[in-house]
């Protein structure tokens, strides 16, 4: 039965998860290899799901698989059901996909480190997790592997623990994961309260029901969770600090996958954002805001990962941009999110190679010319960075001039001010972009000694050639004869009539073209063709120290939250101890006190308890007499 | 005068009771004519055996309810069904704990400090008419549960009693204590049967029957005399309340747990409340239920002492298994709160309540065999300090069993305790609840303070050891815990299965 297979999609991952963490040390031989054959078997299932699929028309391409009755309080009833359906499909190849090649990778970058089983045993709980994620068929099974994957994501940021700054930014992740989480539980309460259900079906069933004021007060709760995970503004300064993490986890969880989770939530609440039009403008700007807010970091970044990091919380802003523009944009910002896991995990992976060569360095300013040294990573990056920065033919051109082009085309100012903002996060991207490569691979040797640069061997650069012919190909794929968004149509329902073009595909192209190049050529100029010091310089304009320093995003988050919020805390502290813990002593005291005076009346002598017995029963007989006086 | 006609008894329906009876007499004679050395494995394997057969014999019937068997003075109803089935589960995980016979005296029959007591126990032999007596009790707790007249429930509640009375006083180490125990149940059950008995007249006298249909009957006509139905509703339910310890009736209780083998001490907290429990729903629910104006505020009242009782007492314990027996007194209410319900709800709330306290406190207990010194068991909880570092499996599982006693969620006690509370509040009783959840409040601090002790203080050295336990051990206190989370965890379908087929024959 096919409706029987979609649970084997979690359930392989996590056995291969309990049998790495419960087996210990017994399994350190062969944990890395069982953990991978579990990832690519889930990819195997996923691959098979898809060729049934394909095989049927396309309304009836869904499959549900009901689990059992998970919770069924009074009229509260929640199914643990899985809903495969042609969103969450492409949610489980990509997952499954980039997450075997990652596992792959992992195999040679984490070979010389001692806990490489429990390493393997996070990723594929992760891997568990975000499926059960996409794969949940009501807002409550989704919360499930929402918080699963915070979970592995905070444990794979603190993998290496024994260093502070690590463990901190791993609990940094967690905490503005957990803002976000209130919101999502928020919305799924205000959903019930409403609507009286969560699943995703009867949510879409009854949305018509509820008021617009509701809608947007879920849809904006979904938005905050969206924000949390997806680090957007205003919750974004946890990713930067999540590169902490082995390179690996920074491709597969806080690039390619976890982090579009805010992407996934709100295409697939796409029938409350719909309904609810302020919510979903709220989600362009914070789209908007966020692609530049990143484009901005980027610039700035010296360490290849955090640069990496920057950009993906831009593209991320594409996406949440994309999804933010209603039906003619859910297709699109899940064709960025695809095309972005493909080009922005080999770039990650890529980043890894580097580092890996070059003993664990991650200043681009101690890099330079390292194309010769290492030919492959080099060519796998290179188009890595061509697909990002949206060169024809190359998946990022196609994924993001749609973007843009449907920002221009929704009209009026929103539609000018949203497309603008998109238009110059392209050129900041490809000044960034362009900036990292440079750095990296260009230019005069800047490192130190005792880095001897070298290539990394076949099975880590094995999976970089693989994700690198994605990112070479996907986008033409996916927008071959609209293939991407008639299979998605069922479940975003692309409105039918095309809106008012009011800047036709090909202008919007070569605006971006000319605005890229400019970006590109910038770079150029200023790190190709002058000298880069291996020091940042410090005599420099005051925008870029504050891009330099996040943006005072952190001194924000500081002044703002963290010290009014230990003030609170310091003052409801003492308020407990004096007031609450004062009234709890005391009641604990009588209470041991009247304990202490009754089990005086256990004597130990049996005439006592007899005679407790007689009075007993003369107490009885008089009641029941009073009682019915 | 009319001819005697030959009852028709339904063996088919009486099947699980007669078995245990069955499997008791054959125990009866092994312990006659085996020899000493194959006695121990013959005489487990039996008992397990004739307990599973029953088990399976009440899964057999449990659709064939709302019958009535020997004339109909026994009823086979959902209820009875469910009661059974949990009396039996409950006896096989107390078994599998009594099967460590290192806990019985190697001669019930010797003297405490004589020279035949020093003999027995140097030549290694161990009686074993610990089986036998446990499975005459349980067949007394099958059948208490299922009575449908009050003669047969009279003869079931001493069938009940008379094995734990015995079994009371066979502990091996302190065996005085346990004597003395035993002795003092004793001597109060008999004072509280003749109660029982009293009262049993009493509704004789106002009803001129001794079936609880007949007793419903003449409730509902009302023609009868009212003082004859006061005094038997009053006297029958001391004697109920005696069995489940429920103050001012509890006295016995803390000295019996602590005195006896603590095996015995587990069975009997566990299964006896399941078949007092079930006898008692079934008076108040269907005999005596159109009386309830005249019962129900006095009940109430009883119920409230005992929740109060039992928790302030038990903080002021220091030794964990009379800390357990005041813990049951609380319980004791908390149940009581169920039958004052007075509804179906609390029919089905109190049933898995009882099925969920009656394993928890299987698997705690059992925890309790295991914590030793050269002395035998160490019950002083100032000596369970630490005992989380030494022995973190122990431990846990019973911090897992006291979070259930507790009404933590995730464990079974919380839905037990939640069912209950909802179907209180549902027939309109509000003050009960909030008395009942304030004690619940109340006990949670002296389970968790044994938590605390074992888990946050550091360990005495005193030669407190927890021993390995054997295979049944480990089989009866696992599977406690197995069932105390899931229960917490996924209750749904066990209290599906007790909602539609809890029914009580009227």
């Amino acid at each position: 039965m096919i409706s029987n297979l979609p649970i084997y999609l979690i359930a392989l991952p996590l056995f291969g998860s309990a049998v790495l963490l419960l087996g210990g040390r017994k399994t350190d031989r062969w944990g890395h290899i069982f953990a991978t054959l579990m990832s690519a078997a889930s990819f195997g299932v996923g691959a098979y799901l898809l060729t049934i699929m394909l095989s049927k028309s396309n309304s009836e391409r869904a499959i549900t698989q009901k689990l059992f009755e998970w919770i069924s309080v009074g009229t509260f009833k929640v199914n643990a059901g899985l809903l495969l359906d042609q969103l969450s499909i492409c949610f489980v190849l990509l997952i499954t996909g980039v997450g075997t090649l990652i596992h792959i990778y992992s195999i040679a970058y984490m070979s010389h480190d001692h806990d490489r089983r429990r390493f393997f045993a996070y990723l594929n709980f992760f891997i568990a997790a975000m499926l059960l994620l996409v794969l949940g068929d009501s807002y409550l099974n989704l919360y499930v592997g929402w918080e699963g994957v915070g979970l592995a994501s905070y444990l794979l940021i603190g993998f290496w623990n024994q260093k502070p700054t690590y463990a901190t930014a791993a609990k940094k992740a967690f905490i503005a994961n957990r803002v976000g989480d209130m919101g999502l539980s928020l919305a799924i309460m205000i959903a019930f309260a409403t609507l009286g259900t969560v699943s995703f079906a009867g949510v879409k069933e009854h949305v018509g029901q509820a008021s617009t004021g509701a809608l947007t007060a879920i849809g904006i709760m979904l938005l905050v969770a969206a924000t949390g995970k997806s680090a957007q503004f205003p919750l974004q300064a946890w990713l930067g600090d999540a590169m902490a993490g082995p390179t690996p986890v920074s491709a597969l969880i806080h690039a390619a996958t976890m982090v579009t989770a805010g992407v996934y939530l709100i295409t697939r609440s796409n029938f409350i954002f719909d309904a609810a039009p302020t919510a979903q403008l709220a989600v362009a700007i914070i789209g908007a805001i966020t692609l530049l807010f990143g484009a901005v970091i980027g610039m700035a970044k010296d360490d290849i990962k955090k640069a990496l990091a920057a950009s993906t919380m831009s593209q991320i802003g594409y996406m949440i941009l994309g999804a933010g523009l209603g039906p003619a944009g859910y297709a699109f910002a899940i064709m960025h999110l695809l095309t972005h896991g493909f080009f922005k995990a080999g770039m990650f992976l890529g980043a890894g190679s580097v580092m890996h060569g070059m003993n664990d360095e991650v200043n681009m300013r101690r890099y330079g010319g390292l194309r010769k040294f290492m030919p492959i990573t080099f060519a796998t990056f290179g188009l890595g960075y061509l697909a990002i920065i949206g060169v024809p033919p190359f998946a990022g051109f196609y994924s993001k001039d749609k973007i843009i082009e449907v920002a221009f085309n929704t009209g009026g100012i929103k539609g000018i001010t949203l497309g603008s903002a998109a238009l110059l996060g392209a050129a900041i991207t490809a000044f960034y972009m362009t900036r990292v490569v440079i750095l990296t691979f260009a230019g005069a040797k800047r490192w130190d000694e005792k880095a001897h640069p070298h290539e990394s061997p076949f099975l880590m650069w094995g999976p970089m050639v693989l994700l690198a012919l994605g990112s070479v190909s996907s986008g033409f794929l996916f927008t071959h004869g609209d293939a991407l968004r008639n299979w998605l149509a069922p479940v975003v329902e692309p409105v039918a009539v095309h809106e008012a073009e009011v800047l036709s595909p090909a202008i919007v192209s070569i605006l971006a073209l000319v605005l890229v190049a400019i970006g590109v050529g910038l770079a150029i100029v200023k790190y190709l063709l002058s000298d880069v010091p291996e020091v940042a310089p410090k005599d420099v304009t005051v925008f870029t120290r504050i891009a330099r320093r996040d943006l005072l995003q952190d001194q924000f988050n500081e002044a703002v939250f963290m010290r009014p919020g230990q003030a609170l805390t310091r003052g409801l502290l003492t308020a407990d101890r004096s007031v609450i813990d004062g009234a709890v002593r005391a009641i604990a005291r009588m209470a041991v006190g009247s304990g202490n005076i009754l089990r005086t009346t256990q004597t130990g002598f049996v005439r006592s308890y007899a005679m407790w017995i007689v009075l007993g029963a003369i107490g009885l007989v008089a009641a029941i007499w009073m009682v019915t006086l | 005068m009319s001819a005697f006609t030959t009852p028709i008894l339904n063996y088919s329906l009486l099947l699980p009771i007669l078995i245990v009876l069955g499997g008791a007499l054959i125990g009866v004679m092994l312990e006659a004519f085996a020899s000493r050395k194959i006695r121990p494995i013959a005489q487990l394997s039996i008992t397990f055996g004739t307990l599973i057969l029953a088990l399976v014999q009440v899964w057999r019937i449990r659709h064939q309810s709302s019958l009535t068997a020997a004339m109909g003075s026994v009823a086979i109803d959902g209820a009875s069904i469910l009661a059974q089935g949990s009396v039996l589960l409950i006896a096989i995980l107390g078994v599998a704990l009594i099967a460590d016979q290192e806990h019985f005296t190697a001669l019930a029959a010797s003297l405490p400090g004589s020279s035949e007591e020093r003999e027995s126990i140097q030549s290694g032999e161990q009686l074993t008419e610990i089986y036998p007596l446990t499975l005459f009790a349980v067949a007394g707790m099958l059948l208490f549960p299922a009575s449908n007249d009050l003669i047969t429930l009279f003869v079931a509640l001493e069938m009940l009693s008379l094995p734990l009375y015995l079994m009371a006083g066979l502990s091996r180490r302190r065996r005085l204590l346990s004597q003395e125990s035993a002795l003092k149940y004793f001597l109060l059950g008999a004072f509280s049967s003749a109660f029982f008995l009293f009262g049993a007249a009493y509704l004789y006298g106002y009803s001129g029957s001794v079936s609880f249909a007949g007793i419903r009957e003449a409730v509902i006509g009302g023609s009868g005399n009212d003082v004859f139905l006061l005094m038997g509703i009053a006297f029958l339910s001391i004697g109920l309340l005696f069995k489940v310890g429920a103050v001012p009736f509890h006295a016995w209780t803390p000295d019996v747990y602590q005195g006896a083998p603590t095996p015995v001490t587990a069975f009997m907290a566990a299964a006896t409340k399941v078949a007092a429990f079930g006898a008692m729903l079934r008076i108040f629910y269907t005999a005596l239920a159109n009386a309830y104006w005249d019962w129900r505020p006095v009940m109430t009242t009883i119920a409230i002492i005992t929740m109060l009782f039992g928790s302030f007492v038990a903080i002021a314990q220091r030794d964990v298994k009379r800390m357990l027996a005041y813990s049951s007194i609380a319980h004791a209410g908390f149940l009581l709160i169920g039958v004052i319900a007075l509804n179906k709800a609390g029919l089905d709330a109190s049933i898995f309540y009882l099925l969920a306290y009656g394993v928890t406190t299987i698997g705690a207990f059992g925890v309790v065999t295991l914590v030793r010194d050269s002395t035998g068991e160490v019950t002083d909880l100032k000596r369970w300090a630490g005992l989380g570092k030494r022995s973190p499996f122990a431990a846990t599982l019973f911090a897992a069993f006291l979070l259930a006693f507790a009404g933590i969620p995730m464990t079974s006690g919380f839905i037990g305790k939640f069912s209950i509370f909802s179907a209180a509040y549902e027939s309109g009783n509000h003050a009960i609840v909030i008395v009942g959840v304030l004690s619940s409040a109340i006990a949670a601090y002296f389970y968790i303070r044994v938590i605390v002790v074992m888990f946050f203080n550091d360990p005495v050295e005193d030669g407190t050891t927890v021993v390995i336990p054997s295979i049944l051990t480990r089989f009866a206190v696992t599977t406690a815990f197995a069932v105390t989370i899931f229960l917490g965890v996924f209750p749904a379908p066990v209290l599906n299965f007790i909602t539609s087929t809890a029914l009580l024959l009227r």
